[in-house]
């Protein structure tokens, strides 16, 4: 009785010992692929605030002088650049005018796709997904002949405004498709009582739809200025005056053209340009991983 | 609206000639037309930024074009005969491509399985899984230029922590990651793996939770282990997503350069030293860099092509259904 009742007890901790065996495992598998990645993200933030470069993710001695770019001409190397402001502003019209682009263009076919019976409406549908699954970067050529017949290559803020355009044709079709989803999730009810008050069509979609489906809109809005904030293959390929850089393109320049010595000017920029982007990742992470889901991302 | 901008000669010559124009709409602008004013937008936007390319690659690649874009001369086969015989980079583009999809096509469609399990079956406490899925997420939305500067820093032989991981764990610790070949090409695969990783990650969590607990239950309770668990039930369940993200992957591994072009900076000599050069940055770096336009698109006539396969494929064997809806299991 008593050897049966030790036998348990092994038998318990041998169980105890494999539960805790297979934990580690997963754990393991996890969490160490992720050193890397987390470790470059803690560099970031501890260099930038360093004196001299880190040795490790050890910190020499604590400044804000790496941030002095803000107010300070930015000298890398040779190349000088009197202000960082106008490069952010670049930035800024290249991700507002993808959304402006974007947005408005989705919203009314998103409707037109979820509401409305017309020829070609499925046949439209599937050609979305399949523009979804093409790979846009490779018309990238074709694309530059585009914009310079279209006049957009080489004008300054045109161009930038260019390659918003391109920006956006290419994130158009998920983002119908996201928000026709969230069209189809409004009642038809309401749309009749519009329409039975004297609503045209477009005034409903305008005045009963759209403040519906106003968070919708705004995620994707979102996502596209994150998309537009965070471009850089096309401004790079695109864009060749240096005045009219985006910040993305201008850290490849730094990056590309010199042995760069300064390592806490580079991560203060970098960690700067990744402000919204850590914001944005902070307040949606729910959304983020359900819009993933969906393809809002491409692979 | 203000009452001289409603009242102004153009808004009213404008109005009145939108009412005269629907006077002639047959059914009035709310009938059939009403759809088309409404999906205009996103077709014209969608021809001159998708079918117009397509379109112009091919004539293109069959022209020689260099120097200025819009002078193309027709010149037939030549392109193709060059990409053929002649262009001695072709063979190694086509191996360093191979060794990049399917090293990295095992990193996003296998090993994002294994995190995907591991996050949503072993793990029962959603917000240390939710955790370690937005940390797996950080390379995806982190933009790319960035996301070279972190690698640059990483690899980086006096300042960086990979040297001092790998010494202390007496594996080699070369001086150079980015120019020494099977360094450089290990480092491409593990850079791309890290961005990819997530997306197969996401569709196989959700199609994992999807699954009813009562059948691990049960499988349990008939006293299988975990592993049989995960042998028998999820993944004959996750055929399909399992699929669908290995075909999806592949071509999205073999058009994609981005993050090759960002890291390896400087111009074309450096990737292609390096031996990091696929073949979507090779016609890249012909049109872009040594300008030779025609000779880019003939290159990308090829990634074009395998394009369209791959939708016709989804198409076929998935069908738009399963396509949209991925992650869904039939139980």
């Amino acid at each position: 009785m008593a050897s049966k009742k030790s036998g348990y007890r092994a038998a318990i901790r041998k169980a105890k010992l494999m539960n805790l065996l297979k934990y580690v495992i997963v754990y393991s598998v996890l969490l160490i692929p992720l050193v890397p990645i987390l470790s470059m993200i803690a560099w970031l933030i501890v260099q930038s605030f360093s004196e001299g470069p880190t040795s490790g993710l050890i910190p020499r001695g604590f400044t804000f002088e790496n941030f002095r770019f803000l107010w300070h001409p930015i000298r890398f190397g040779l190349s000088e650049y009197p202000n960082i402001w106008p490069i952010v502003g670049n930035s800024l019209i290249l991700a507002v005018g993808t959304v402006a682009f974007e947005i408005p263009v989705a919203a009314l076919a998103g409707y037109a796709l979820s509401r409305m019976k017309f020829p070609g409406r499925v046949a439209t549908m599937k050609l979305i997904v399949a523009l979804h699954a093409f790979p846009g970067v490779i018309l990238l050529i074709a694309l530059f002949y585009i914009l310079n017949r279209l006049g957009l290559y080489g004008k300054g803020i045109l161009t930038l405004i260019g390659v918003a355009l391109v920006k956006a044709g290419l994130g158009v079709p998920m983002d119908t498709w996201i928000l026709k989803g969230f069209f189809d999730g409004i009642p038809w009810e309401l749309e009749w009582a519009a329409m039975v008050d004297g609503c045209s069509r477009f005034q409903t979609w305008r005045k009963i739809l759209l403040p519906i489906i106003t968070p919708g809109i705004s995620a994707v809005a979102i996502f596209s200025f994150m998309g537009g904030w965070g471009e850089f293959l096309l401004a790079y390929t695109y864009i060749k005056r240096r005045e009219f850089y985006p910040i993305s393109v201008f850290l490849y320049s730094v990056i590309g053209e010199f042995v760069f010595v300064d390592w806490g000017l580079l991560a203060a920029v970098a960690l700067f340009y990744m402000i919204p982007i850590l914001v944005f990742y902070a307040l949606t992470q729910k959304t983020l991983l359900k819009l993933q889901l969906v393809g809002a991302v491409k692979g | 609206m203000k009452r001289y901008v409603r009242e102004s000669p153009i808004f009213l010559g404008l109005t009145g000639f939108l009412k005269r124009v629907k006077r002639y709409i047959p059914g009035g602008v709310s009938g059939k037309v009403l759809p088309f004013f409404f999906m205009s937008p996103f077709f014209i936007l969608i021809s001159v930024m998708w079918f117009a390319p397509v379109g112009i690659t091919t004539y293109m690649a069959f022209t020689k074009t260099q120097w200025t874009i819009t002078n193309m001369q027709f010149i037939g086969l030549d392109n193709f005969v060059r990409i053929f015989t002649r262009d001695i980079r072709v063979v190694d583009t086509i191996y360093i491509t191979v060794l990049y999809v399917s090293s990295v096509l095992a990193i996003n469609a296998f090993f994002s399985l294994v995190l995907a399990i591991f996050t949503t079956y072993f793990i029962k406490k959603e917000p240390i899984s939710m955790a370690i899925r937005l940390a797996w997420l950080i390379p995806r939305i982190t933009p790319a230029v960035i996301y070279a500067l972190l690698w640059r820093w990483f690899i980086d032989p006096n300042i960086g922590l990979l040297n001092t991981l790998l010494g202390s764990l007496g594996l080699p610790t070369p001086r150079d990651w980015l120019l020494t070949p099977p360094y450089s090409q290990i480092l491409m695969i593990a850079v791309n793996g890290y961005v990819g990783a997530s997306f197969g990650m996401i569709i196989y969590s959700a199609a994992i939770t999807s699954i009813p607990r009562d059948i691990f239950h049960a499988a349990i309770a008939d006293g299988a282990t975990d592993l049989q668990v995960c042998r028998h039930i999820i993944l004959p369940l996750l055929k399909w997503p399992i699929f669908f993200v290995t075909s999806w992957q592949c071509l999205s591994l073999i058009s994609s350069y981005e993050h090759i072009l960002a890291l390896w900076a400087g111009g074309a000599g450096v990737a292609r030293a390096a031996e990091v050069e696929v073949w979507a940055l090779y016609a890249y770096s012909k049109a872009f860099y040594a300008s030779e336009y025609g000779y880019g698109a003939a290159l990308s006539i090829f990634l074009v092509a395998i394009g369209l396969i791959f939708i016709f494929i989804f198409f076929r064997v998935f069908g738009f259904e399963r396509m949209m809806q991925p992650s869904k299991v039939e139980v």
